[in-house]
């Protein structure tokens, strides 16, 4: 006679449950939007989870070797930045920059990693990393200009991995 | 904070508990750091924990419930935290 199993009688002859998935899109390509994927990418992991980001339009800056290690923070219609500017002077050449290292400064001070700093953490805990190919034909982004370890994916295949995720979420 | 501690003595007397300095770390990283010293850890082993992120207190007891280790005590005091976790489950 055959016996089939339910899931709960399944797992009391030891089966482990499902591993737990994050799924995130980082869009955004300035210093601060680029740490919250980031954080919630490395918090997941380490709740034994595993977790995906897919880097699409400006957020691929983060993946991008010559751009990820100098992300700015807007200055111009940010009425949140680092430092309260009316838009006229947020305009101003340096402003950007000012805000930046206003940025920098709190993290740095808070003991907060860089973002190159999160990129090694979030790669060696094992993140997968998605590059957008659509932003990367659309921008003129080259395999070689990415930091090592980056899958390049379109949305399909994106989907396919958040399709199995138990969080999902845009930033 | 004693609704979280299921209780004060852990009982494995004869084990030394792994000591963990978080304080003046915001989060992710007591979090990263405890799952990085917990993923050393055998089942059973104990790991103490100390914080000065007010998020911890939620952070922490979160991070035992969805890895699967136990969370034995957490004591708050002069803006410290402290928990004493078990890797795994406390039969």
């Amino acid at each position: 006679m055959t016996q089939t199993l339910t899931a709960p009688a399944a797992q009391a002859v030891g089966e482990k449950p499902r591993q737990k998935r994050l799924a995130l899109v980082a869009s955004k390509g300035t210093l601060d939007q680029a740490y919250p994927p980031l954080i919630l990418a490395s918090t997941a992991v380490s709740l034994g989870w595993e977790a995906g980001i897919y880097f699409t339009f400006y957020g691929l800056d983060i993946l991008h070797k010559e751009r990820f290690e100098h992300l700015k923070v807007a200055s111009l219609a940010n009425p949140s930045g680092p430092i309260q500017l009316p838009n006229i002077l947020g305009a101003i050449p340096g402003a950007t920059a000012a805000a930046t290292r206003v940025m920098k400064k709190w993290m740095s001070d808070a003991r907060m990693p860089t973002v190159p700093e999160f990129l090694d953490m979030t790669r060696d805990l094992g993140v997968h990393f998605f590059a957008c190919a659509t932003t990367m034909g659309v921008m003129g982004v080259e395999e070689s200009d990415l930091i090592e370890g980056a899958d390049i994916a379109g949305a399909a295949a994106f989907l396919d991995y958040a399709a199995d995720a138990d969080v999902s979420m845009f930033v | 904070m004693t609704d979280i501690a299921t209780h004060s003595e852990p009982k494995t007397v004869d084990l030394e508990a792994f000591d963990l300095d978080c304080t003046g770390l915001l989060c992710p990283l007591p979090v990263y750091k405890a799952a990085l010293v917990l993923n050393q850890l055998n089942d059973g082993d104990l790991l103490r924990l100390v914080t000065t992120d007010p998020g911890a207190l939620r952070d922490i007891p979160a991070m035992a419930k969805q890895r699967g280790d136990t969370l034995l005590e957490v004591v708050e005091a002069d803006g410290r935290q402290s928990f004493l976790i078990s890797k795994g489950v406390v039969e």
